[in-house]
């Protein structure tokens, strides 16, 4: 039962008041689903630091305030490279309310954001610590003891066909995933130089595919390397049962929409 | 528990209300200030029947913290007729049976409105995207799709 809600000017108050018993809110998507559901948490914490809403470039990055919503994001001539995955994500009234520091927290099947935020190489700049941001790796591994993200800090690809984003649901336009992949495969005269590969919903949080990146490393991005990364799709992943499909199917149809996000990415 | 007093502007008129911790605005709008156009479907942001605009986005009032709306334009379905006249999307949902049982109607009317004020000439595929937020179980959703058509095409004339 919520006692209290707190609302401070700066993150960093926000985040001074924080506490076990407490739990921030930033677009309400996730957190008012379980306040309406008698949430635990005696106290919501809140922030109205416009720092929060900034999208800033930096060489050749760009720093996303945790507070961006997704629609934000899809209509920000810098992000052009994120819009599609920020227009996957819930329908237009979610868009206009969930952020990019929630959707690195959001449980399964949410999060769809952060796969992408992550086969980018995203890091996280966190409320209160000066020193150099953390990779987003190991935020969304330590989810519940990291503290408040201020930013995540975004290397945006080279050519735009570096990057690819694919969700399957059952629903369309709107529906949760089944599973999501997202790519980042950089290439010099050609060959792929540091692939990253990184699927949605095939495990409790978003899993870089370890296998898929070994594979593609150092190829051509051809049929018979795709063949060969879809093969290796699920090694190392631990796909869920729930409502939208069983562990099994996610395993069956994971190497199916890898190939496809490749293909895409080979053509374009 | 302290409660919080919100002053919000709701269809044009200036509001007060109290707000218990973690209350969320559906709970303000309905039992608040009486506003009971908004419906109550699923209280976890998956149906759209509690959208409302807050300052012109469409926003799912279930899963709005009640007093962050304090100083800022609410607008539900129940603002949109005038002087005992409907408002033409109103008019389209009774000319096109877009409203069987009637549950998501408020959500797909405000939906629909955000969209023809972005985008006065939406095509079909826009039309979709718009209200892809909202469920409806029983109309079904092409006669809903055809009236925010026909609305459109009638401000186009108009």
């Amino acid at each position: 039962m919520i006692q209290s809600v707190e609302t401070h000017p700066t993150l960093a108050e926000a985040q001074r008041a924080m506490g076990s018993d407490a739990i921030f809110m930033a677009g309400g998507t996730l957190v008012m689903r379980d306040v309406n559901a008698g949430v635990p948490a005696r106290r919501i914490v809140r922030s109205t630091d416009p720092v929060l809403a900034h999208i800033r470039l930096s060489g050749d990055g760009v720093a996303i305030g945790a507070g961006v919503t997704m629609a934000m994001v899809a209509a920000h001539r810098d992000l052009t490279f994120l819009a599609p995955v920020a227009r996957a994500i819930g329908g237009p009234q979610i868009r206009n309310m969930a952020t990019v520091g929630g959707n690195l927290f959001a449980p399964h099947p949410y999060g769809d954001l952060a796969v992408a935020l992550l086969a980018l190489g995203a890091r996280v700049a966190l409320a209160g610590q000066s020193g150099a941001a953390r990779p987003l790796a190991d935020v969304v591994r330590d989810r519940g003891r990291v503290g408040l993200v201020a930013s995540v800090q975004v290397p945006r690809p080279q050519a735009p066909a570096d990057f690819g984003f694919l969700k399957a649901s059952r629903i369309k336009p709107k529906g949760v995933s089944v599973l999501s992949v997202a790519a980042h495969l950089p290439r010099q005269g050609g060959r792929i130089r540091g692939a990253r590969v990184v699927f949605g919903a095939m495990g409790p949080t978003p899993l870089q595919a370890i296998a898929v990146e070994r594979v593609l490393d150092g190829q051509n991005l051809d049929a018979a390397t795709i063949a060969r990364a879809a093969q290796v799709a699920v090694d190392g992943l631990d796909p869920p049962t729930d409502a939208l499909a069983t562990a099994w199917y996610r395993r069956e149809v994971a190497g199916v929409h890898l190939k496809r996000l490749l293909e895409r990415m080979a053509r374009s | 528990m302290a409660k919080t007093p919100v002053v919000f502007v709701l269809n044009g008129s200036e509001r007060a209300a109290f707000a218990a911790p973690g209350q969320n605005l559906l709970e303000l709008l309905r039992r608040g200030v009486g506003d009971l156009s908004p419906k109550y479907g699923c209280g976890q942001g998956t149906c759209g029947a509690c959208t409302v605009a807050i300052d012109g986005e469409t926003h799912l009032a279930c899963l709005t913290l009640a007093e962050s709306v304090a100083g800022r334009r609410v607008d539900t379905a129940a603002g949109l007729a005038s002087g005992g006249q409907l408002h033409p999307l109103q008019d389209a949902f009774m000319q096109t049976f877009a409203a069987q049982c009637g549950y998501c109607t408020p959500g797909m009317l405000i939906s629909a409105k955000a969209l023809l004020d972005r985008n006065p000439t939406p095509t079909r595929e826009d039309v979709v995207e718009a209200i892809s937020g909202n469920i409806c179980r029983c109309t079904g959703y092409e006669p809903i799709i055809e009236a925010i058509l026909v609305a459109a095409r009638g401000r186009e004339r108009a």
